[in-house]
């Protein structure tokens, strides 16, 4: 990075660190900050798409589709989750690949399973195995916000269908006195007013999912505490310019202060969200803002 | 119509032979001098340069994935990546579930390191899951504690946790060296299993194949031995032109 670094071993201290904590693999270590960040940003709304969806779901007057709902949220709240994403995972791209061999090699004679082995025609990989390896990056990052959607999501939807039911019934009644319909209501009448009651349960979860980030390495997507493990592990100098000892206990408490930083900041945000979904709403949170408005 | 199909097929076929011709090397980046990652963020090692120049002679392009040690057989056998080159040596209960090439690295000594001379290597020793350290170690009546990575081994007798850490000497010794005397090799060294293979899925005949004959030519003029002494220093055991273990 810096043209000083040519011989590590002759710099001061704080030379020293600047090269080291630039070098390559470090370089590697910051941009998996990057993927965890961007695996939440991009799981947390689809995860309470899941969730809006399966309580909808659930809540349903047409039973196929309720025990469908119901179905969903208590299989998957059941399943460990480390099961679920050692399992799954895999099942999900076997499923994949599969569904393509079906497709693209219709005359292909040899069975998919051959004792241990999954073999499916090279046309049908997922991705193909020429392909350079961040689209397979970016192939299991995919597998991984699937899985994390779909496990949060069970979560997501039981807190949203407790949600939904926790909203006065006398708010629905007269919704319907007014003429409106059944449609009519949930959307204008119920589901404003009920993410006041789901908040609480979804601010526990997204702490929860900023949490299970480093279950990633079990998707073999290399995160955070994949690379500070690495990182920080003994070095000889035979096989770097920067030899250090046993340095995990720092590269972890970094670790312990990112993710209390960003609880923190999360729960700054989640506060002020709560405050602005309690306006007008018949509930104590919402009463004391009245008062501060009117006194 | 036609044409536009004809393209495609040949589009598609060209695009099946390229793919065929494009191996991926699974390995676990935590284990000098076998394979770790170097400063720049890539895997670099014994295995790096024999798999490099394995894939040239047997013409085939090749591409680097890392993969924890623990799942590093399933990932093969689901076809994440199509061959093992990570300092893994050939048993019967791997043969089992993949097959091997034969063996581009000649059985190695595994050393017990501990941190005083003194130190009873029947006692609690640590070695790393699922391996052949770990299954000599409960075998021999010592307590096995087993750790994920090998790092984890060494923290463990420096930190007490294990009075003797069992690993491939290869690994062991510039940890020692380096050391400033904290941490020594007490007992015998033992030679375990039957040489380091390159291994493949039991269905993949023809990489295996392909694989075998780039072995046996870089064991015949001596690049493979020039590579082990490269990366285990001159007393190494190395290989002779016609394929036979020789003692340096």
């Amino acid at each position: 990075m810096f043209s000083f670094c040519a011989d590590p071993d002759a710099l001061g201290t704080f030379r020293w660190f600047s090269c080291y904590l630039t070098n390559g693999v470090h370089m590697s270590f910051y941009l998996s900050f990057v993927k965890v960040l961007v695996l939440l940003a991009v799981t947390a709304p689809v995860a309470l798409s899941f969730g809006f969806a399966g309580a909808m779901a659930a809540r349903s007057h047409v039973f196929p589709v309720s025990w469908l709902g119901k179905g969903y949220i208590a299989i998957v709240r059941g399943v460990p989750d480390i099961a679920f994403f050692l399992f799954f995972v895999i099942a999900l791209d076997q499923g994949f690949e599969w569904m393509r061999h079906q497709i693209l090699c219709p005359d292909w004679d040899a069975p998919i399973r051959q004792g241990n082995d999954f073999l499916v025609c090279s046309n049908a990989k997922l991705p193909l195995g020429s392909a350079p390896q961040w689209v397979h990056q970016t192939y299991s990052f995919f597998l991984a916000v699937i899985t994390f959607s779909i496990v949060f999501g069970a979560f997501a939807a039981n807190v949203l269908y407790g949600g939904m039911r926790a909203v006065p019934h006398a708010q629905l009644e007269t919704a319907e006195a007014y003429g409106m319909s059944r449609r009519q209501t949930f959307w204008r009448v119920l589901v404003p007013q009920m993410w006041v009651y789901a908040l609480p349960g979804l601010s526990n979860l997204w702490l929860v999912l900023i949490k299970a980030t480093p279950l990633l390495f079990l998707l073999g997507i290399e995160d955070i505490v994949y690379w500070a493990r690495e990182l920080g592990g003994t070095k000889t100098s035979r096989f770097t310019d920067y030899p250090h000892p046993d340095w995990r206990m720092w590269y972890f408490l970094f670790l312990l202060v990112f993710y209390l930083g960003f609880t923190r900041v999360s729960e700054i945000v989640l506060e002020k969200l709560m405050v602005r979904l309690s306006h007008g709403q018949a509930t104590t949170g919402g009463e004391a803002l009245r008062k501060q408005v009117t006194a | 119509m036609k044409k536009l199909i004809l393209t495609t097929a040949a589009l598609a076929l060209s695009a099946g032979m390229a793919m065929a011709d494009t191996v991926r090397m699974g390995t676990e980046g935590a284990y000098p001098p076998y394979n770790f990652i170097n400063d720049a963020g890539e895997v670099d090692g014994f295995e790096r340069e024999v798999g490099d120049e394995l894939c040239t002679r047997a013409g085939l392009t090749c591409e680097w994935v890392k993969n924890d040690w623990d799942s590093i057989i399933p990932n093969l056998v689901s076809g994440n990546y199509d061959t093992i080159i990570a300092g893994m040596s050939i048993t019967p209960e791997r043969d089992e579930v993949i097959d091997f090439t034969q063996d581009y690295f000649p059985p190695a000594a595994s050393a017990y390191v501990a941190a005083s001379a003194d130190a009873d290597i029947e006692d609690v020793v640590a070695a790393q899951t699922a391996t052949l350290q770990a299954g000599f170690v409960a075998d021999s009546g010592a307590t096995l504690v087993e750790f994920a990575t090998p790092e984890e081994t060494i923290a463990a007798v420096r930190n007490g946790e294990a009075s003797a850490v069992f690993a491939d000497k290869d690994f062991l010794v510039p940890i020692v060296e380096e050391s400033n005397g904290e941490l020594m090799f007490v007992g015998e060294d033992v030679a375990l299993g039957s040489g380091i293979g390159v291994g493949v899925r039991e269905s993949d005949g023809e990489l295996k194949g392909k694989l075998d004959e780039a072995i046996t030519s870089m064991k015949a003029d001596g690049s493979l031995t020039a590579l082990i002494k490269k990366w285990f220093g001159e007393g190494a055991v190395t290989y002779g032109e016609d394929g036979s273990v020789v003692t340096n």
